[in-house]
């Protein structure tokens, strides 16, 4: 059960980096426009 | 006189020797306009940044240096074929932004602590059965704890906040019993936690907190949705003023800009877009969206004009005064005031659940906590049940019941054409059995229409029509649309205060006052039918045809006002038009209870003597002289084309030009109300099930995290019914 010291305390600091990569995207304007972001994906590059 | 444009007031300074404006652009509707309007925009030299927001229909524009005229941009996007103009973001949109931001970070700390304090809380409910030792569950309760309570902390935020608002002024509201609940859970926990104890409830206050920060960033998202569309429409209205510089010369300003004692000039067919008074010219003015009154006014030196009036023959001179100077609008704002009053005194649905529930449930741990001390368990055994009690009470269900429906039926309602302005519109609406009608710009359309079209030749139609497009006269416009003329004739003279006229084949044709086309008598046959229409005459050469122009009722006024007595609701029109008009719709209508000539206070006066013999009011109105009503009756509804201060008043605004999204409003609401009350039932019938259960002390983490999660889901789901109202008859 000593692996629990190694583990936890790594689930927790990826859980930490999923949640300031979140704050990040928010910060960043990428939810202010979340129709126009679904069609740039599928647009054609500029020539 | 071509004024130059103005828009500097728009133009922001974006640091480091860049500018920024914010354009409104309407008709932007998939990713092809999205690259062509970015494509043609970066073109212009120097534009450094062209990026189109979809969500909003707004494009965020910088350039380099500031010699650049934002004029330009809204050029080129016309070439591109989409109708732009700058857009200054409102207050209340600016903080409802911010809002839903500060929002959804909530909702992100919670949903980070929910699923990380699941994951330390399943091994421990698995483990309470097996072979888990006593050590390991400590540390993860102390884990539990060091993620749940500054996680809480702040996520916890909105609700503490409003609870505490809430308690300040002696009420009690939704968050007051979730603040309870949470802060007594996630208390109990650490004490349990402290004393190596078996069970903690981290993971059910976090996960409510969760949940209910779903609810509340939903609701919140569909109004700042709204908001933005509100902020568009009105930018699009793109109200200017041409105002007159220090040196004389004239420059087309945006109302925003426009300061108390500018000067500003007023052209015949143009609507004012400020209050002032005349210093200089004489006019006719249509002031049918103040007053209701479609009978034109004689403006002189010292008149006073109102923002929405539309001029109709000669050039004035106005100056612009502060708001409120005015007669008839210090009159208004003094009858709004009383009015707001009020209608502040509203409960909400929501708050007057939780005013029965919040006592209810806080007697029943009272009750348990007495109940089994009596029996003769310990204090900490009686204490840690009673709190049991109010965790699985703690109304996640509850909280959700109203948000859910309400976000729902708002997404609906906006698809319909509505706007919701003020959040408890839906419950209110839902209970209306009498609706007062505005009749001017209200019931009928704010411009004018030919009404007899059919019974004029179509060529004849079509050269008037031809003809009318050189003239910026109101009732001319009307004539030209009802022709659909695109190409005016060339060589056309106009006769100030009289008409216009053209050489067409050698023979000469007019367009104007019957006297000035020598149609006079067939103008009196017209006027003597229709006596609340104007006349306007066309000859050519010796014929003369006569156009009777006047406001037409909207397109389905009479199928929707039918609809509204079907569905029980009684309608009376109230309206500052003279008699002789506001019969003739009401004839027309099928509506028997009518006024004419009302004031602003005589409107009141009959809503409060409505809402004395017991019946609920809905008015729907556009004229400033309603706003004092809308604000009166219980609920109120404008047209997008209202003057500013009623649509401010309203609680909703339709759009279009069609009646039909009043009643599909009422139809919306009424089963959003529907969907409320089964959703309070609900999450109060799971009370009645899971409050026996926590009083015996049989509550573990584990069911208080199932029965949780279970509730709000089935109240998410139920709420999702208000998306569709079943097809009735109209």
């Amino acid at each position: 059960m000593e692996v629990l010291v190694i583990l936890v305390p790594l689930a927790l600091a990826l859980g930490l980096l999923g949640l300031l990569g979140f704050l990040w995207s928010l910060r960043s304007g990428q939810y202010d426009d979340l129709e126009g972001a679904a069609w740039r994906a599928i647009a054609d590059d500029e020539p | 006189m071509q004024a130059a444009r103005d828009f500097s007031h728009y133009v922001r300074n974006a640091g480091s020797g860049h500018s920024h404006i914010d354009l409104a652009v309407e008709g932007v509707s998939c990713a092809g306009c999205m690259s062509k309007i970015e494509r043609g925009l970066s073109a212009i030299p120097d534009v450094t940044l062209a990026r189109v927001n979809l969500t909003d229909r707004r494009v965020a524009l910088e350039w380099r240096g500031s010699a650049l005229d934002p004029a330009r941009f809204i050029d080129r996007l016309a070439e591109l074929g989409y109708k732009a103009y700058p857009f200054e973001a409102e207050r209340a949109e600016t903080v409802e932004a911010e809002r839903s931001g500060f929002l959804l970070r909530c909702l992100g700390v919670a949903a980070f602590a929910t699923m990380n304090v699941m994951m330390l809380s399943v091994p421990v409910w698995s483990g309470n059965v097996g072979d888990m030792i006593s050590e390991q569950r400590d540390f993860f309760h102390w884990l539990s704890a060091l993620i749940a309570l500054p996680a809480a902390a702040y996520a916890g935020q909105p609700f503490f906040r409003s609870a505490y608002q809430a308690l300040r002024s002696r009420n009690v509201n939704m968050d007051v019993p979730i603040s309870v609940g949470v802060v007594l859970a996630l208390g109990m926990s650490l004490v349990e936690t402290i004393h190596h104890a078996e069970h903690t409830y981290f993971d059910a206050a976090i996960m409510l907190l969760t949940f209910l920060l779903v609810g509340r960033y939903l609701d919140q998202n569909m109004r700042r949705r709204t908001r933005a569309v509100a902020g568009n429409l009105a930018a699009l209205k793109a109200e200017t003023a041409t105002r007159f510089s220090d040196t004389g010369e004239i420059a087309e300003v945006p109302v925003a800009a426009i300061r108390a004692g500018d000067v500003v000039l007023l052209r015949p067919g143009e609507r004012c877009a400020i209050d002032g008074a005349v210093i200089e010219g004489r006019s006719e003015v249509d002031q049918s969206l103040i007053t209701g009154e479609t009978r034109h006014v004689t403006a002189t030196y010292g008149t006073a004009v109102y923002a929405g009036s539309l001029n109709i023959s000669g050039t004035l001179r106005i100056r612009v005064s502060a708001a409120s100077e005015g007669t008839l609008l210090a009159e208004v704002t003094r009858l709004l005031d009383n009015a707001l009053q009020a209608r502040s005194r509203y409960v909400r649905l929501a708050d007057r659940a939780s005013r029965l529930y919040a006592p209810v449930v806080h007697a029943a741990a009272l009750l348990t906590m007495v109940g089994w001390v009596l029996i003769g368990v310990t204090w900490h055994d009686a204490i840690v049940t009673a709190i049991a009690v109010l965790i699985i009470t703690c109304p996640c269900a509850l909280g959700l019941a109203i948000p859910t429906v309400q976000t729902v039926a708002s997404g609906a309602m906006f698809r319909a054409g509505v706007l919701l302005n003020s959040g408890d519109a839906i419950e209110r609406l839902a209970e209306i059995d009498w609706i007062i009608f505005d009749k001017t710009g209200t019931l009928t359309l704010p411009q004018l229409d030919v009404v007899n079209s059919a019974s004029i030749p179509a060529d004849v139609l079509e050269l008037a029509g031809r003809l009318a497009l050189a003239s910026h006269h109101p009732v001319a416009a009307a004539v030209a649309r009802a022709s659909q003329a695109t190409a005016p004739l060339p060589g056309v003279v106009e006769e100030p205060g009289q008409g216009v006229r053209a050489m067409v084949d050698g023979v000469e044709v007019r367009l104007g006052r019957p006297s000035f086309c020598g149609a006079d008598r067939l103008a009196d046959e017209i006027l003597m039918r229709d006596p609340e229409a104007s006349a306007v005459a066309f000859s050519r050469g010796e014929a003369c045809f006569v156009f009777a122009v006047r406001q037409s009722l909207r397109p389905d006024a009479s199928a929707m006002i039918c609809a509204l007595q079907a569905r029980g609701i009684a309608v009376e029109i109230a309206s500052g038009d003279r008699e002789l008009a506001v019969r003739a719709a009401a004839q027309s209508l099928g509506i028997g209870e009518w006024r004419a000539g009302v004031t602003p206070a005589d409107k009141i006066a009959r809503i409060e003597e409505l809402k004395l013999q017991g019946f609920t009011v809905m008015m729907v109105g556009d004229g400033l002289n309603d706003a004092p009503a809308l604000a009166a009756a219980n609920v109120s509804m404008s047209p997008i084309s209202a003057a500013h201060l009623s649509q401010a008043t309203a609680d909703l605004v339709f759009l279009g030009s069609a009646l039909a999204p009043v009643v599909a409003a009422v139809d919306f609401s009424r089963k959003a109300l529907q969907l409320m009350r089964q959703n309070l039932w609900l999450a109060v019938g799971y009370n009645f099930l899971a409050v026996p259960i926590a009083m015996a002390g049989f509550v573990t983490p584990l069911i208080a995290a199932v029965a949780m999660s279970g509730s709000s889901v089935l109240v998410m789901l139920n709420a999702l019914r208000g998306r569709r109202v079943a097809p009735r008859r109209l």
